[in-house]
């Protein structure tokens, strides 16, 4: 893909929009459509364009291997977590109004996470999975 | 209006799936099964059901094709000419798409109010996201916190499908990097 003046410029214009459009959906995920996994795929496929243009190698050091791999088991550990916090503050797993001292910021903050979570392990695993395939190629 | 869109929707997706199903070019059946998932997220849109139709948009459309394409370039782009007798699948096939649509005539009418999913939770979710959590969308506030367990259990299940995928193909490259 190296010979493709058209595709790099292109991609070089669309890949800091689409990672942000990935957080826009995150974070506006409370009030419109979207959310964790929805982010996170978005965010996954700008990573994933990226290594389609200039190469496995130099997305891999955008995105070293340690990185995505710690990043697929943190989301879930971090959901988990999330959950397990509110058990240590005297509520039930995955009860977030104990968080807080206000039970509907306990919530919302408890969403935030547990949204953290899951864009952080779709966008790794999304990647992942495609720098295994790619990676196999060469 | 909305019906003409259905129906062409709908149309384009019976003619997608004749498509994939004719071709011999994997190449090409990829990049209609790519069409097929963005003309569902266009069929969800119809059916104001945005959250999903974003992910199968996303999903579907997006990363499904390039994981696909990633497997063509592993294997072959031409499927391998079989000679065998397809009746029997035909038949079975039939007989189960005949049930399925005749079960959904027992189905409530698309938004009847009276329908069941409509009478369980949901109104108790809509009355009282807001207060209780105060996140606008519902979709969210359902997902992330009133059904945090299912969440949980998806995300666990994305990040088995990475561990598989990293166990079963990661492992060449490893080596590769760890023998000079």
């Amino acid at each position: 893909m190296t010979h493709h003046p058209v595709l790099r410029v292109i991609a070089k214009l669309m890949i800091p929009l689409i990672l942000l459009f990935a957080f826009y959906v995150q974070f506006h995920g409370d009030f419109g459509p979207g959310g964790g996994f929805q982010a996170g795929v978005i965010f996954g496929a700008g990573l994933i364009l990226y290594g389609l243009i200039f190469g496995v190698e130099t997305a891999a050091r955008v995105v070293p291997a340690w990185l995505l791999q710690g990043g697929v088991a943190l989301g879930v550990l971090l959901y988990g977590g999330v959950g397990v916090a509110g058990l240590l503050l005297g509520g039930n797993y995955l009860d977030y109004g104990v968080l807080l001292h206000d039970p509907v910021h306990g919530q919302h903050l408890g969403i935030s996470l547990v949204e953290l979570g899951v864009f952080i392990t779709v966008s790794s695993v999304m990647t992942t999975i495609f720098f295994a395939f790619a990676g196999r190629e060469s | 209006m909305e019906r003409l869109i259905d129906i062409s929707l709908l149309g384009f997706l019976a003619a997608t799936a004749v498509g994939m199903l004719r071709l011999r070019n994997l190449f090409a059946v990829v990049m209609l099964s790519g069409m097929y998932s963005l003309l569902s997220a266009g069929l969800f849109v119809v059916l104001d059901a945005v959250d999903v139709a974003f992910t199968e948009a996303a999903v579907g459309a997006g990363i499904t094709t390039v994981l696909m394409l990633g497997t063509l370039a592993l294997t072959t782009s031409e499927e391998k000419a079989k000679v065998e007798k397809t009746t029997p699948a035909l038949l079975v096939v039939a007989i189960t798409g005949i049930t399925l649509i005749y079960s959904t005539l027992d189905m409530p009418a698309f938004g009847d109010p009276a329908a069941p999913i409509h009478q369980h939770v949901a109104p108790r979710y809509l009355e009282k996201t807001p207060a209780e959590t105060g996140v606008p969308n519902v979709v969210t506030a359902v997902l992330a916190s009133y059904r945090g367990y299912d969440t949980l259990g998806e995300t666990t299940v994305i990040f088995t499908a990475g561990l598989g995928v990293l166990i079963l193909l990661g492992t060449a490259r490893r080596s590769d990097k760890t023998t000079p």
